[in-house]
């Protein structure tokens, strides 16, 4: 583009003729382009990429006595990782994520299929269903699951009204209600990529299928699901990767016994206060996070999804 | 007639389901705001002690949850307007110019989107130490900006892809300079793009509990200060508070997109 415009201008002529057509090109293209997305640009290097690259280079740090950072090579975080007590959580995180991307995908498929092939006006009302609760915050809905599923709950007290139960049941602090709370809080990035992957499904295809004589369940396994594998891959990454990081889910609703790998990292900079070794156990994350996305972009998944 | 039947039972069965979901999503939010009217006044304020309003007046005497509420909205408020400008104007230089380095800034948009909350707040928390940027509202609203940034672009890029060049050379030919077409011709087009990422960025920034815990200092949010609370049983007018935001978004939304929804209905 910029040869080409240079190209046709005639060599011979005087410099100032040069010189005015690059000062307009300054001014038409290279200013305005600077004026916008040098802003993005400057904020995204400086508070994402800076940031990311010193945590990678802070794993490889040691602490002093103190707890303070020093910046001398080792490899000590990294060998901290394979503590057997470390490597048990992760086992642990990693059940927590399967589990609750699982029962994710296993409630939110049929439901996003209700929502996207409903016909009537009611359609949008359904929609903004799902996304009203996401305004409270979801701090404080996880601790309404807690007050919900607590010693004097409501389930405690409705099954104890209808003599099911004698005393009240520990229904807390576990990973089932663990994975409860990553679910809820998660659902909604379920919900909305399968729901966008099967709005766009095309009808004519179903009733094609079904006019070839295709069944209903092959219909699903070899026409449905395929079309909205997109949908149905982006949905797991967005449930997946989230769930190894809230530490705050299995705090209030694990109460200790399923901590996630998040909670190993929070501890690391808050009270255990050794930046290094959480930084390391960070790149964990960092590299997890990586190889799924490389994957999805393997597979032809596109990027936009996650940004819906 | 046997099929109708199947038919109609099918209809029922979807119906059981999908209201069951929406009770599983509402629940939560139910037994906040029952508890809101709890009359209780001892700790852990668990048990049921009868109708009231007695925390919707006492919400007022607890200042320390008023104050980190006002912080929210006041980071939530200028994390908008910066996300909001910056994003819009870095999706359109990326739409209109080709430069190098174009693919490495896309690649730098997805990172606070699909990384785990916690690492992005860790490494804004090392950042923040290392160039002695002070724990506050000011570090708040850095973190803020930064995850909300890609969300804007990806609103604004969503308009943008419709968007016809043609429109802004008409300006041109009819004489409009350069900043008359930008305002006149490319903003009010892409509006719909732009406030739809400034409405996500409102929402993600008052929600916002990881980021908010590794990079506020001595500074409370309305969601930090709930953390807080949760560990010594969360006083009824936290309920009272949420329950007040609630219904305030609510209303807030009906009020604005009805038209919205009218217009959806129509077509």
């Amino acid at each position: 583009m910029e040869i080409n415009q240079n190209a046709v201008l005639p060599v011979t002529g005087s410099g100032t003729k040069i010189h005015a057509v690059s000062r307009h090109k300054w001014k038409s293209n290279t200013l305005p382009a600077l004026i916008t997305v040098g802003p993005v640009t400057l904020w995204l290097a400086f508070f994402v990429a800076v940031p990311l690259v010193y945590v990678a280079v802070m794993s490889f740090c040691s602490i002093d006595s103190y707890y303070n950072v020093v910046f001398k090579f080792t490899l000590d975080n990294y060998a901290r990782l394979l503590d057997i007590n470390y490597v048990k959580i992760y086992g642990q995180s990693f059940l927590i994520a399967f589990a609750s991307t699982a029962i994710s995908i296993l409630l939110a498929y049929p439901f996003s299929y209700l929502i996207a092939r409903t016909k009537s006006h009611k359609k949008m009302l359904y929609y903004i269903l799902v996304i009203i609760p996401f305004w409270t915050n979801s701090l404080i809905r996880i601790y309404g699951w807690r007050t919900f599923l607590g010693k004097y709950g409501w389930l405690n007290s409705a099954l104890m009204a209808l003599h099911l139960i004698q005393k009240p049941a520990d229904f807390l602090y576990n990973r089932g209600t663990t994975i409860l709370g990553m679910v809820y809080c998660l659902f909604p990035f379920m919900v909305l990529p399968l729901y966008t992957s099967i709005e766009k499904l095309d009808e004519n295809l179903l009733e094609a299928s079904a006019d070839l004589g295709a069944r209903k369940l092959p219909t699903l396994f070899h026409v449905i699901l395929p079309l909205t594998a997109g949908g149905i891959f982006s949905g797991c990454i967005m449930v997946f990767i989230p769930t190894l990081g809230y530490f705050f889910v299995s705090d209030i609703l694990g109460g200790g016994n399923a901590d996630v790998i998040g909670n190993l990292i929070e501890r690391q900079f808050q009270s255990g206060n050794n930046w290094p070794l959480g930084s390391a156990l960070s790149i964990i994350l960092i590299v997890i996070t990586l190889v799924l996305v490389k994957t999805y972009q393997k597979c032809g998944g596109s990027m936009e999804n996650f940004g819906a | 007639m046997k099929r109708k039947s199947r038919k109609v039972r099918l209809d029922v069965l979807k119906r059981i389901y999908g209201f069951l979901i929406y009770l599983f999503l509402f629940l939560p939010i139910i037994v906040i705001v029952v508890n809101s009217f709890n009359a209780t006044t001892s700790k852990p304020y668990l048990s049921w002690k009868g109708f009231s309003f007695i925390w919707y007046t006492k919400i007022w005497e607890n200042t320390e949850l008023l104050s980190a509420f006002g912080n929210t909205m006041l980071i939530a408020l200028i994390t908008t307007a910066a996300a909001t400008v910056i994003g819009s104007l870095g999706a359109i230089g990326m739409y209109r110019y080709n430069f190098h380095g174009k693919k490495t800034i896309d690649a730098l948009l997805y990172i606070p989107v699909v990384i785990p909350e916690i690492v992005l707040g860790i490494s804004l928390l090392t950042l923040f130490t290392k160039t002695n940027i002070p724990r506050g509202l000011l570090s708040l609203i850095l973190a803020h900006v930064t995850f909300c940034i890609p969300y804007v672009i990806f609103n604004v890029r969503a308009r943008l892809s419709g968007y016809d060049n043609s429109i802004e050379e008409a300006s041109m030919d009819l004489g409009a300079n350069r900043f008359q077409t930008f305002t006149q011709i490319t903003l009010p087009v892409l509006l719909p793009g732009i406030s739809g990422g400034a409405l996500l960025a409102f929402t993600l920034s008052i929600d916002d509990v990881i980021v908010s815990y590794f990079t506020n200092g001595q500074t409370k949010t309305y969601p930090l200060k709930v953390m807080e609370s949760i560990k010594s049983g969360v006083s009824p007018d936290v309920n009272v508070l949420s329950t007040v935001i609630l219904v305030g978004t609510i209303a807030l939304v009906v009020l604005t997109q009805t038209d919205i929804l009218r217009k959806r209905k129509a077509a």
